[in-house]
């Protein structure tokens, strides 16, 4: 396949950047999209100019580091893959291929295609986790859970942090991966103990970082890797609006006395 | 100020403004269908005058013009800051599958509000403050309120500017109904696939109705 490529280059963090033009040639259908990209860059470098930065790590879709926004879908034109599990058979011979870094104020690019996606990490700081005691090993199924609620905590749980959700969200939300970090926990008894908090810190986080605000498009559920619901959105407007109105007047000290 | 009210809160307040709205509408669209059942206009001037006179709902005037001013200022907060969320724009953009009113919920709410002060002078504040023609009903002198908007209705650019902004308050309600219930977290498997039913007939049957009344009014004269 031979292909032309419009690329975001940007040296730096604080430099302007710009669309650059590269064509590629004898680009094999078989081949992946990062594939494709190390082709480009191999013959960059041997050209003796700057290859193209991008994230990558695992490229089997499970480590959430990939993030292209590819002819205006993060990820790419199908469904429910990471850009490193994309194929250049979905593209045509002869394509025009236009490749951005995600957009958003939280997510500054660091370089050509790598954006900062630290802000995620700072919302997880803020409470995605639960606090467990050293000490035994507790038996692993101490606890009965329900089958509904393990397998809808381990769909939330199967979100990788890509950022897709915010690249495709018109206004840049980040309430997609934010819920399903909320869910995982919500949805089983080991998360209920820090529940109420974990919401109101981690939205607060999410606001603070700069995240727009969620107009419910559904952009988000439909560009994730991981087919994340948005039903997760609504149930941590739930878990929010219901932390906010029963938590009881306790004061700080107090002993729990009302 | 309404800045640090978390993005959750002000989603909610849209929300529970937004269907404080489309309960406002159903009971104008109602009265105002009473114009086409009955060619005498004596219901529709009756229950004008019941909107017009009776106390509990001089309050809730009130309250209605507080639910405009809440979703409208709480829209624009919400939408400058999802603006500033994204200072550098895509080259290539919007490829993704959404429904397609969504995102064009500031523009139509826009259209909508631009159109709701023409609105508000050529009806509202004529009946409140202006002159009103008077008609006899039961012996009883009331505001002839159906002659005005006849009268109105027979001029075909007022007719047309109506059907249009009628229009987009129909696309501002297909993202209407289903979206206040996923922001106030009534999400569920089995009656949000209802939900999305319901925005949509909504939207058709709110701004049809409306749509009917200016339309027929011209045609029948």
């Amino acid at each position: 396949m031979n292909l032309t490529l419009k690329i975001w280059r940007q040296k730096n963090a604080t430099s302007k950047g710009k669309f650059v033009t590269y064509k590629v040639s004898d680009i094999s259908s078989n081949s992946s999209f990062l594939e494709m990209m190390d082709v480009l860059n191999e013959s960059l470098v041997l050209k003796g100019d700057d290859p193209v930065a991008f994230d990558h790590d695992c490229r089997e879709g499970i480590c959430g580091a990939c993030s292209m926004y590819i002819n205006g879908r993060p990820h790419g034109p199908d469904k429910a893959v990471t850009t490193c599990q994309l194929h250049m058979r979905r593209f045509n011979d002869g394509d025009t291929i236009v490749i951005e870094p995600w957009r958003a104020r939280p997510f500054p690019v660091l370089k050509d295609l790598i954006v900062d996606r630290s802000a995620f990490d700072k919302i997880i700081q803020a409470g995605g986790y639960v606090s467990v005691n050293t000490g035994g090993v507790p038996d692993a199924n101490a606890i009965p859970i329900s089958k509904v609620n393990a397998d809808l905590s381990m769909d939330a749980a199967a979100c990788i942090g890509c950022g897709a959700c915010v690249a495709a969200c018109k206004n840049a939300s980040a309430m997609l991966f934010v819920s399903a970090k909320v869910s995982q926990f919500a949805l089983l008894p080991q998360g209920r103990t820090e529940a109420a908090e974990r919401v109101q810190a981690m939205v607060a986080e999410m606001d603070n970082q700069g995240f727009g605000n969620c107009t419910n498009t559904g952009a988000c559920e439909a560009e994730c890797p991981k087919e994340i619901s948005i039903s997760n959105i609504a149930r941590m407007n739930r878990e929010f609006l219901s932390a906010r109105i029963c938590a009881p007047k306790v004061k700080e000290g107090s002993g729990g006395g009302i | 100020m309404a800045f640090k009210y978390s993005s959750v809160t002000k989603k909610v307040v849209m929300a529970l403004a937004g269907l404080f709205l489309i309960t406002f509408l159903i009971v104008h669209l109602s009265i105002n269908l009473l114009l086409l059942f009955d060619d005498s206009r004596e219901l529709f001037n009756l229950a004008a005058h019941f909107m017009a006179t009776n106390p509990v709902i001089q309050v809730f005037q009130i309250v209605l013009f507080g639910g405009f001013i809440l979703h409208i200022l709480v829209g624009l907060i919400l939408q400058i800051q999802n603006w500033m969320a994204r200072p550098t724009r895509y080259k290539v953009e919007g490829y993704s599958h959404t429904s397609f009113f969504s995102k064009f919920m500031i523009h139509t709410g826009g259209v909508i509000l631009a159109f709701l002060v023409i609105h508000l002078i050529n009806f509202f504040f004529k009946a409140k403050f202006g002159e009103m023609p008077e008609v006899m009903i039961n012996g009883e002198l009331y505001e002839d309120m159906g002659i005005l908007v006849i009268e109105k209705f027979r001029e075909l650019p007022v007719v047309v500017m109506y059907v249009v902004w009628l229009l987009f308050l129909g696309f501002h309600l297909d993202h209407a109904f289903h979206s206040a219930l996923q922001s106030l977290g009534l999400n569920h498997s089995k009656y949000t696939p209802a939900a999305f039913g319901i925005s949509r007939a909504l939207a058709i049957l709110i701004a049809g109705g409306f749509i009917l009344i200016p339309v027929v009014i011209f045609i029948a004269q």
